[in-house]
């Protein structure tokens, strides 16, 4: 009986294996198709970008880093007006003494500078007298290509970044959920119909039994043969064993977690929003993290920060208000720090972000829909490993990996790994 | 297996086999600590099994309560962030380092606004690296015993206000009496300062200025006036000089200016094994009472009584005179060896010789120019129009002031970064007399010696929290800016003499406008706002030099110093005579309440947290002195008790002790460690002498540990770890005088590094290395103090030193050699009278086959793919094998939580002290190993800023902290998979030269590497020839 079925079994996988096999080619066709022609469009962008006169890539980096803050490469007004179109506005060398000093420009007069200027709330915009042509060609190639490819990009949903690895997923999980919940749930039902059928065998079999050695009422039969098998030694040892076990497994796992906080979400000094700012209204991340690009700490922003939009909005809501104070009594905001790290070790964010190309949302979860931040990562270094074994190192662009990536390309077909380059190795971390 | 035609030592024990050094050589640690030492538990070691069980339990309990509830952390922005300012990444700011005439041109790092370390400014051309106390300078800034406001009497709550105006008052009616008014201070570089004081001149008429150093040179300027009609102490240049001749001037190591006469001096010592490379090398000769750094790296260095020095000026004069045609004078005669070697060296490199002398007495000074007038020195090794204002202070000036203060002749008595009642001869005198004064103020930041006995005391803030100025060399010039906001309540001593001038007190606009009206003027360029922000960011400006070094003609009075000579000093002498000297890291001892100075070992003995009596082997034999020892020694009624140290190569019949400890009122690291002896020192002619002649010297029956660091650590008897030659073998053959072990094998005799075990290591990206020149390595220690200051070593103490277990992560080592035959054993057992010196800093030496790595049960220890040898503290459980196992004796186990411990209190046990801790590197708890990382996090960080500009790393980028503290690059540090940096040219060159691994017969690899010491000497009449013999 027992051996058509494994063939069945056998041949039943099979199938079942191959279809799985040709769906999720299917599935990952799909999802990659959008990427490639994102690819594709990014570098078409960035093969036009030089006949402008500029390096975008650099021009990105530092934008991000010293225009994020207040302008948008869109039309949208942050603090200071959106670039879009900027450079078609005004030639070059304007451009230039604008950023480089604009009270200047002001000052002398230039008509659309000090309409500007009025329009703005006279707020004056910081000076960049060390960023050089190229730079300023770079920023301005940079938004011009940014500008354009925004609308196209916002399509997706959650705006698909740049090769984020994580954000692949982000188009189609919920077929995938649905099918596998369906699975899920006939297996489910196969095992309640199988566990049905050995409770009306197992109890057809006490009953014959039963009737012949002694007769009572379903209880008694049921109690006594329990009696029974509580007092058998091998089932009694069995089951201490197994309780012990699980208790052990239960102590190690508890320490195991010690210290981990994943889930942590504590209560801050002020419910700041991070669905209504990161979500809603689409503020970067960058925009108050400022050192998410320079260094190791992100930095939790100054209070001067949320004073360059809250200046203005919301000035009367009761949160808002704890700045204000904050600044009046010159008494930082004690936040409640949510991420912990050991001291013991060391991460940096600019590693991660600017030069991995990280997504925040990769280790910090979907902060664009938290209303009380939280921790969502377990922060565990076994967890910190198993990123570095998976992911790819981000050598697009980036010479310091040339050598690295063509010795790597000479000794293994694989793609070049956060691990094959040493970022297992314990002063990584450690020092 | 023996390499070398020597013998090396490391200390009398290791001769004598005495029973602790035979004890310590065996284990490679000392034992653990003993029952009832300390007190803690937790702190202590003495654990019981149930305290063991007791601390195992609480721990359990502590862990499963910890798993209920994290502890809420904060995280605090900044409420309005500064400009430039992001956290945790580091800002740099150019300023100087000018405390009594110690000068350095620095770079402070800050971190989150606190200054955690200090580097050199190579944009400067008279300051080179930075020296051990310039960069422990920086904990001085977060000294938490120093005044927090200003302090009447004993009243510390009195404000600013009501102090400027009983000042004021007191001077206004001081002035009106036409009672004098005294400012004492130390040596002062700044010229601002001086306007300042000009301008409180202007105001109160009766003010006058005394300068004075604890350290004096004040007879060298005199000799200059008395020869060259010109009052001033000359710039020197050794780069230029082939032959040198110091005579008690210890200038690689106390003397003025050390690291800019180091850096120089090094430009004479390097050579190169390239075939077209540099071979010829400047010779030195050193005559001197005391061993001192510039001795032991002399190529000829002859030990002399200081009753003996002026003679020896006198007679090498007499015999250049004699060569070159000047008039001899009239001297003993005295018979020392090497003199006539100098003398006819001298005058065969006539235009490129220098002749030195730290004697301070003017007739030495007269003989010592007139030799260097002879030898044409002037105008090529010496400048005399470009004069150096590191020692300003006049003796006699000083003598006379406290003659005034004694008679009751000094109405007001401003005392301005000196203390005089600690460091002066005359100290007692003052301390009784000060109590006078009827209007005394002291600017120093604590209530020390002096200022304890003065009215108030108006501290002046650390100049890491101050504007300023300074002009070391004629012409050059430097700015102080501060790196943090002012930490407690006080103000600068120039803010309070422009204050209580009436003038406006803010002054960095009185800077500012000094530098527009007199240093601007100077060739400065462009728009004065833009020379200003210049100046500031380079932290030097150079004027344009105009007048190029001239001659000069001598026109002293050679018979009157010649008389002067013979009155003080004897051909002979049979006494013991006293001779006092600076110690390296601690130097006049005004900032001695530093721990890191304390603990810093003194490049010679090895000894530190204390002063010693060094005394020769003979003399101490003589005198039935041991090692330890407490002896009493006695100077007209003046006296100390102090340890002895037998000290080879001392002069016979002279006791050496150090100035700078023995302070009383300096804080907790300072107070009672060693004994004052700037009472011992005495006047001769009114010039402040070290040598105040015989002293008797007696035991006093009691002994005392002396916390020495040297043979602590031992290379199990391996004796090829220095490799040295002389000039004329290097020339015929750069690997001479290098050892390559052989082994023979089946297949014949291979090289000790063709037979392995292990598959090695592939470096793909980097190869971090070091190559460590022993040529140009002097032992000054500073970078020493550098690695402790970047990487937040802690502090052990004197016990514990004497426990062995300091944790110094680079040490350096200091070996003698002997003089005997290698061939000649019981010869060998000898120690020398005067031995010649090797030091070779040693630090992990990141092997690839690493003994360490393979031992480690935990894998808490491993390799990089860089090169680098990791340590994983929190990894590390505490056995030990990796310690056990390493030859090289690198590796430091914490025996305790040194920090938040009340049994080590120093700056790791207050919150003003942490703010020093490298926020890059963790501090280690106890139970841990930790030695060298090669600055792993410097790595780290400069390979992080190359992939976020995304380009390669370029050589030179990333320095470790040892490297470049060094005054005469040493330490060559890089990446030798890069071909084109300066590492890897290096080793190109040296591969088949001076490049060798320490221990390279154990094969184990290291990463860094060695060059062979060159002497200068005459090849011996015996060929050098590698010799086996087991």
């Amino acid at each position: 009986m027992n051996i058509p079925f494994r063939k069945d079994a056998k041949f039943c996988s099979f199938l079942s294996y191959s279809k799985t096999f040709i769906a999720s080619i299917a599935l990952a066709i799909l999802l990659s198709v959008p990427s490639l022609i994102y690819a594709q469009d990014s570098t078409a962008a960035a093969g036009a970008a030089p006949a402008g006169g500029g390096d975008a890539a650099k021009g990105e980096t530092l934008f991000k880093n010293n225009c994020a803050q207040c302008h948008a490469v869109t039309d949208e007004r942050v603090v200071g007006p959106g670039l879009k179109g900027a450079s078609g506005r005004h030639d070059f060398a304007w451009l230039a003494k604008w950023v480089r000093n604009s009270q200047a420009v002001i000052a002398s007069g230039d008509p659309y500078a000090v309409k500007i200027y009025n329009e703005y709330s006279k707020a004056q915009m910081t000076s960049f007298p060390n960023l050089s042509d190229d730079d300023i060609k770079g920023i301005f190639a940079y938004v011009d290509q940014a500008g354009t490819a925004a609308p196209a990009a916002a399509a997706p949903a959650g705006g698909a970044a740049a090769g984020g690895s994580a954000s692949a997923q982000g188009g189609g999980p919920s077929d995938l959920f649905v099918l596998v919940l369906g699975a899920l749930v006939v297996v489910m039902l196969l095992v309640l119909g199988v566990l049905l059928v050995i409770v009306s065998l197992l109890s057809k079999a006490v009953s014959g039994e039963g009737e012949v050695v002694e007769k009572g009422d379903f209880m008694g039969r049921l109690g006594n043969s329990l009696k029974r098998i509580a007092s058998d030694p091998a089932i009694r040892s069995a089951t201490i064993w197994i309780f012990v076990l699980l208790v052990l497994k239960a102590t190690l796992d508890g320490a195991y977690s010690v210290g981990v906080q994943q889930g942590y979400a504590p209560k801050q000094p002020i419910s700041f929003s991070h669905k209504l700012h990161a979500g809603e209204y689409k503020i970067d991340c960058n925009y108050c993290h400022t050192g998410v690009n320079r260094g190791k700490s992100a930095h939790i922003p100054s209070a001067n920060i949320c004073m360059n939009c809250h200046g203005v909005i919301k000035k009367e809501s009761p949160e808002i208000q704890k700045i204000y104070t904050s600044i009046e009594n010159n008494q930082p905001i004690e936040w409640v720090r949510v991420h912990n790290l050991p001291d013991l070790a060391y991460f940096n964010h600019a590693q991660h972000v600017n030069v991995g190309g990280l997504e925040c949302q990769n280790c910090h979860g979907e902060v664009e829909k938290m209303e009380v931040i939280q921790q969502r990562s377990s922060l565990t270094m076994g967890w910190c490993i198993d990123c570095h074994r998976k992911t790819e190192v981000n050598t697009k662009d980036n010479k310091y990996y040339d050598k690295l990536v063509q010795l790597h390309a000479g000794e293994s077909k694989e793609a070049l790994k956060v691990a094959d380059i040493g970022g297992l190795e314990c002063s990584k971390c450690h020092y | 297996m023996e390499n070398t035609n020597k013998r090396y030592w490391r200390g009398l024990e290791e001769l004598r086999n005495d029973e602790k050094f035979v004890k310590e050589a065996r284990s490679e640690f000392s034992d653990g600590p003993t029952e009832g030492q300390y007190e803690s538990l937790v702190d202590g070691a003495g654990t019981h099994r149930r305290d063991f069980l007791k601390v195992l339990g609480f721990g359990m309990a502590a862990v499963s309560l910890a798993a209920c509830e994290a502890p809420v952390k904060k995280a605090i922005p900044y409420v309005n962030k500064p400009e430039g300012e992001f956290p945790t990444i580091a800002n740099w700011y150019a300023s100087t380092y000018a405390e009594g005439g110690d000068y350095a041109s620095i770079l402070v790092k800050t971190r989150e606004g606190r200054p955690v370390k200090i580097e050199g400014n190579s944009l400067s051309k008279t300051s080179f690296g930075v020296s051990a106390r310039a960069h422990a300078s920086l904990l001085g800034l977060y000294d938490n015993e120093k005044l927090k406001g200003p302090k009447k009497g004993s009243d510390t709550k009195v404000t600013w206000d009501v102090v400027d105006k009983e000042i004021v008052d007191q001077l206004t009616k001081i002035a009106a009496q036409g009672g004098a008014i005294r400012i004492l201070s130390s040596t002062i570089l700044s010229p601002s300062t001086k306007s300042v004081i000009a301008d409180f001149t202007t105001k109160y008429p009766t003010t006058s200025h005394v300068m004075y150093d604890a350290n004096s040179s004040s007879a060298i300027v005199k000799g200059n006036e008395l020869s060259f009609g010109k009052a001033v102490f000359p710039t020197y240049d050794f780069s230029k000089a082939k032959v040198i001749v110091g005579i008690d001037a210890d200038f690689l190591g106390t003397w003025v200016s050390p690291d800019t006469f180091s850096a120089q001096f090094a430009e004479t010592r390097r050579v190169s094994s390239d075939k077209e490379g540099k071979k010829e090398m400047s010779r030195h000769y050193q005559f001197e009472s005391i061993l001192s750094v510039t001795g032991s790296n002399a190529d000829y260095r002859t030990a002399v009584k200081p009753s003996q020095l002026g003679l020896v000026a006198a007679a090498l004069y007499n015999k250049v005179a004699a060569k070159l045609g000047g008039s001899p004078i009239s001297a003993a005669a005295i018979d020392v060896p090497n003199l006539d070697k100098a003398a006819t060296e001298l005058v065969a490199a006539k235009g490129q010789s220098l002749v030195v002398s730290g004697i301070n007495d003017a007739s030495v000074q007269v003989v010592v120019n007139a030799l260097n007038s002879l030898l044409g020195s002037y105008g090529a090794t010496i400048n005399l129009d470009k004069p150096a204002n590191y020692r300003q202070g006049n003796d006699v000036a000083m003598n006379s002031l406290v003659d005034e203060v004694k008679g009751g002749k000094v109405a007001a008595l401003l005392l301005f970064g000196a203390n005089p009642v600690y460091d002066h001869p005359r100290g007692a005198e003052l301390a009784a007399a000060l109590p006078q004064v009827s209007l005394s103020v002291s600017f120093n930041d604590r209530a020390d010696e002096t200022s304890s006995l003065l009215k108030y005391i108006c501290p002046a803030p650390h100049y890491l929290e101050s504007w300023g100025d300074a002009e070391p060399v004629a012409g050059s010039y430097s700015l102080i800016q501060p790196a943090i906001s002012q930490i407690f309540s006080t103000r600068q001593a120039q803010a309070s003499l422009l204050k209580w001038a009436g003038l406006a007190s803010d002054y960095h606009e009185y800077i500012k406008a000094y530098w527009r009206k007199n240093v601007y003027t100077q060739g400065g360029t462009g728009d004065f706002e833009k020379f200003w922000i210049k100046s500031l960011h380079d932290g030097v400006y150079d004027a344009p030099s105009t007048t190029a070094a001239s001659g000069a003609t001598f026109s002293g009075n050679l018979s009157a110093a010649a008389s002067g000579i013979a009155k003080k000093y004897k051909a002979s002498s049979t006494g013991i005579e006293l001779t006092l000297f600076e110690n390296i890291g601690l130097g006049n001892g005004f900032h001695a309440n530093n721990p890191w100075l304390q603990e810093l070992p003194e490049p010679i003995t090895k000894a530190c947290w204390d002063n010693h009596a060094c005394i020769s082997q003979k003399t101490a034999a003589e005198l039935g002195f041991e090692q330890g020892d407490v002896v009493k020694v006695d100077i007209k009624g003046k006296a100390v008790e102090v340890p002895v140290i037998i000290q080879p190569g001392l002069a016979n019949g002279t006791v050496a002790i150090a100035i700078g400890f023995g302070r009383e009122k300096a804080g907790k690291s300072a107070n009672g460690v060693g004994k004052n002896v700037y009472p011992l020192a005495a006047f001769a002619d009114g010039y402040l002498t070290f040598a105040p002649g015989e002293a008797t010297v007696s035991k006093t029956g009691e002994t005392r540990e002396i916390a020495q660091t040297q043979t602590h650590n031992t290379v199990m008897n391996r004796k090829s770890v220095l490799q040295e030659t002389v000039l004329a073998h290097f020339q015929k053959d750069p690997m001479a005088g290098r050892f390559v072990p052989k082994i023979p094998t089946s297949d014949g005799v291979v090289d000790a590094t063709d037979l392995s075990l292990w598959n090695g290591h592939k470096y793909k990206n980097h190869s971090w290395g070091m190559v460590i020149d022993l040529n140009t390595c002097f032992g000054c220690g500073s970078c020493v103090i550098s690695c402790q200051a970047e990487n937040n070593i802690p502090v052990v103490g004197r016990q514990e030193v004497i426990n062995s277990r300091e944790m110094h992560w680079l040490r350096i080592d200091r070996y003698y050699s002997s003089d005997a035959d290698v061939e000649d054993l019981r010869g060998l057992e000898i120690a020398s009278e005067n031995p010649e010196v090797t030091f070779q800093p040693m630090l992990c030496q990141h092997c690839n086959n690493a003994p360490c790595e393979t031992v480690c049960p935990v894998l808490a220890t491993t390799h990089s793919s860089e090169g680098l040898n990791q340590m994983t503290y929190n990894r590390c459980v505490g056995t030990r094998y990796c310690a056990n196992n390493c030859p090289y004796k690198v590796r430091r186990f914490n025996w305790f939580k040194y920090f938040d411990n009340d049994n080590f209190d120093y700056h790791f046990n207050n919150d003003l002290g942490k703010m020093v801790i490298n926020p890059d590197v963790t501090v280690r708890s106890r139970g841990v190993i930790e030695k060298c990382s090669m600055c792993v996090h410097r790595i780290q960080d400069a390979k992080l800023t190359a992939k976020k500009e995304r380009r390669r790393i370029v050589d030179g980028e990333v320095n470790v902290a040892c490297a470049s503290s060094c005054p005469t690059n040493a330490i060559t540090f890089g990446d030798m998979n890069d071909p084109e940096s300066r590492i890897s040219k290096l080793l190109e060159v040296e591969k088949e030269g001076r490049a060798f691994h320490m221990l390279e017969e154990i094969n184990v690899r290291p990463q860094i590497s060695y060059l062979t010491k060159v002497r200068n000497k005459d090849a011996a009449s015996k060929a050098p020839e590698k010799k086996e013999h087991a």
